[in-house]
Parts: C-alpha cells; sequence; structure tokens
C-alpha cells in the first residue's frame, strides 16, 4: 500500500518555512465566502472544494452559476481554464513513475495536481527514492486538500465578517505567492525563459482571445523557451 | 443539498479531472530525460506564468475591485520583499495582502 514514511514526509511539507499553507487557506477561504453568497451550504461548499481542488475551475464555476449557465457551458468553460493541468501532469508523473507501484496510486494521487502541490514536488523529487515519490506527492496532495478544506470552512463560516478590503488581500495573496514561487523555481535555461515568455504573452493573447489565451500562450511561451534551451545546449 | 449545485459541482470536477487523468495516462509512456518531457516541463512552467499574469492584470472575480495601478503596485512592492528578503516565499505574500487593503483604502 501507501509507504508511511514517505507519506508523512509529503504531508510535513506543508509546515515547512516557504510552505503554500498561508496562501491556499487564504485563497481557500475567499472561495468558501463566495460560495455561500452563491447559496451554498456548507457541505456543498467542502464538496466542491474536495472535489474540484483547482481555484480557477471554482470561480469559473462560481462565475457561471451567477449568469445562469448551463451544464455543458459550466463543463466547457471549466474544461478549457484547467486544461493547463494536462502539460502539468504530464511534466510530473514520468519523475514518479516506478514499476513495483500499482497504477492506481498514480490515476487516484492525479486528483492533486494543482500549483502549490506541483511547485512542491518539482523542487523535492531528488531528495526522495523514485520508488517512494508516489507516496511522498500523496502525501503532498492530502496535505494540501486538507488545507483547502479548512479554508474553505473558515472562509464559509466567517463571511459576514469579511469586508470588501479583506476579500481583496485574501485575492491578491495567491497570484503573489505563486510568482514568487514561479521566480525562486526558475534556476535553468528553459524555466526561466518558460516563466518569463508565458508572463509576456498570457496577458497579450488575453487581448485576442480570453477563453483560450492561457493555453495559446503556454504552448507558444513554452515551445520557444525549449527550443531556446535546446539551442543553448547544443 | 441542491440539485442544481451539486450537478454543477459534479460536472466541474469531471472537468477538472479529465485533464489530470489524461496527463497521468499519457505520461506512462515518457521518459523524464527525453525531449518530449523537457518539452511539456516548459509548457507547464509557460501555461502557468500566463495563468498568474493573466490572474494579476484580467483579474476574475473580488480583484476586479482593485485599480490595475494598485495591483501593480502591490505586485511590485511585494517582488522587492522578496528579494530583499533572500527568496522567502512567506514575507511578500503577507505583505501583499496588507500592502492591498492599505493602498485600496488610502490611496
Amino acid at each position: 500500500m501507501i509507504k508511511k514514511n514517505f507519506f508523512f514526509k509529503g504531508y510535513r511539507s506543508i509546515f515547512t518555512h516557504d510552505s503554500p499553507a498561508i496562501a491556499l487557506t487564504c485563497c481557500f477561504i475567499a472561495i468558501g465566502a463566495l460560495f455561500k453568497n452563491l447559496g451554498f451550504n456548507i457541505q456543498e461548499s467542502i464538496f466542491s472544494t474536495v472535489l474540484t481542488y483547482a481555484l480557477p475551475g471554482s470561480l469559473v464555476m462560481a462565475e457561471s452559476m451567477l449568469i445562469g449557465a448551463s451544464l455543458l457551458n459550466i463543463f466547457l468553460a471549466v474544461w478549457i481554464v484547467n486544461a493547463r493541468l494536462y502539460p502539468m501532469a504530464v511534466s510530473l508523473f514520468p519523475l514518479m513513475m516506478h514499476k513495483s507501484q500499482p497504477k492506481w496510486k498514480y490515476y487516484f494521487s492525479c486528483h492533486f495536481i494543482a500549483i502549490s502541490a506541483w511547485l512542491i514536488m518539482k523542487s523535492n523529487y531528488k531528495n526522495i527514492p523514485k520508488k517512494h515519490r508516489i507516496d511522498y506527492w500523496i502525501g503532498i496532495g492530502s496535505a494540501t486538500v486538507s488545507v483547502s478544506v479548512i479554508g474553505t470552512f473558515l472562509g464559509f463560516s466567517f463571511s459576514e465578517h469579511l469586508n470588501k478590503d479583506m476579500m481583496l488581500g485574501l485575492a491578491i495573496l495567491n497570484p503573489v505567492y505563486f510568482l514568487c514561487m514561479m521566480i525562486g523555481a526558475s534556476k535553468t535555461t528553459p524555466v526561466t525563459l518558460s516563466v518569463l515568455f508565458g508572463t509576456i504573452l498570457g496577458p497579450i493573447i488575453y487581448l485576442l482571445s480570453p477563453e483560450w489565451s492561457i493555453l495559446i500562450a503556454g504552448i507558444i511561451g513554452g515551445t520557444l523557451a525549449y527550443l531556446v534551451g535546446e539551442h543553448s545546449v547544443s | 443539498m441542491s440539485a442544481n449545485i451539486v450537478y454543477a459541482i459534479l460536472v466541474t470536477s469531471l472537468a477538472t479531472f479529465l485533464s489530470r487523468f489524461l496527463g497521468a495516462l499519457t505520461s506512462e509512456g515518457i521518459k523524464e530525460t527525453s525531449k518530449l518531457f523537457k518539452w511539456f516541463n516548459c509548457l507547464a512552467y509557460a501555461t502557468l506564468a500566463a495563468l498568474i499574469a493573466r490572474t494579476i492584470i484580467f483579474p476574475a472575480g473580488v480583484l476586479v475591485d482593485a485599480s490595475y495601478y494598485s495591483r501593480s503596485i502591490v505586485v511590485f512592492l511585494s517582488l522587492f520583499v522578496f528579494f530583499i528578503s533572500k527568496k522567502n516565499f512567506v514575507y511578500p505574500t503577507i505583505f501583499s495582502a496588507i500592502c492591498m487593503a492599505i493602498i485600496n483604502n488610502y490611496i
């Protein structure tokens, strides 16, 4: 089954000095308050956080529900926004694949793919033996989901006490935290260029195609960064 | 639970899980030393960077209420804190929330 010591080592990553716990909790406090304003009850709010576990997707669902969009529209809008999870999964799972591990662990734990858990794993995988990386990953994912659930609960419970300024403060925390994490992760030429090109192209392409901007910027920026990286190596 | 909300949550989670599951499924045949893996790694970082930049410049949700200038000032000041604190992630994060509340109230 799951090797306990690697699972808990992953779980404890949420308590380190550079942990995403504060940023994640604050974001999900905002999401919890938003769910309450949308008419969700506490079970539905937590159900949504556990099952979706992706902030942009939850925001799109909330906005779509506000304008009365159909289920098909919600599905397509969320799928487009969260399509970024596909390259994230493909660039992470080969690092954890081991023939001695059962496949269900990979299929189950792909649910934990999100920026915070992904960046923690990318920073730490070299310190974990390949055979046990999947257990470590399940630990990280369980920890980040737990924090998200706590944040949702707090946000839902205290939504009446959150004024506009507090909500703004909570909302800016997430992009600032992830921006710092991305800059911190930029240690090689291809990754640094990918972050740079993505940052520049994302808002520019948004002006042309708001729905597809993230994917198009990711494909163009990432491919350019890869080609420059390969060229500099050769 | 209201049926509409439950259906919306299920549809959202299905749409989200689809990308994750397809990623896990197709990565089975990809070696971590291959060019394909390196390319996907660049795609993932560029996509995340694009998402973060878009969230700051063209936000959705509550952040729409803050002006473009206040968001930019907060991000630049937070990055300054990030670099002077020797790339600590927690200080700029907490600073950004306090700074945004102050700028939005008084400036």
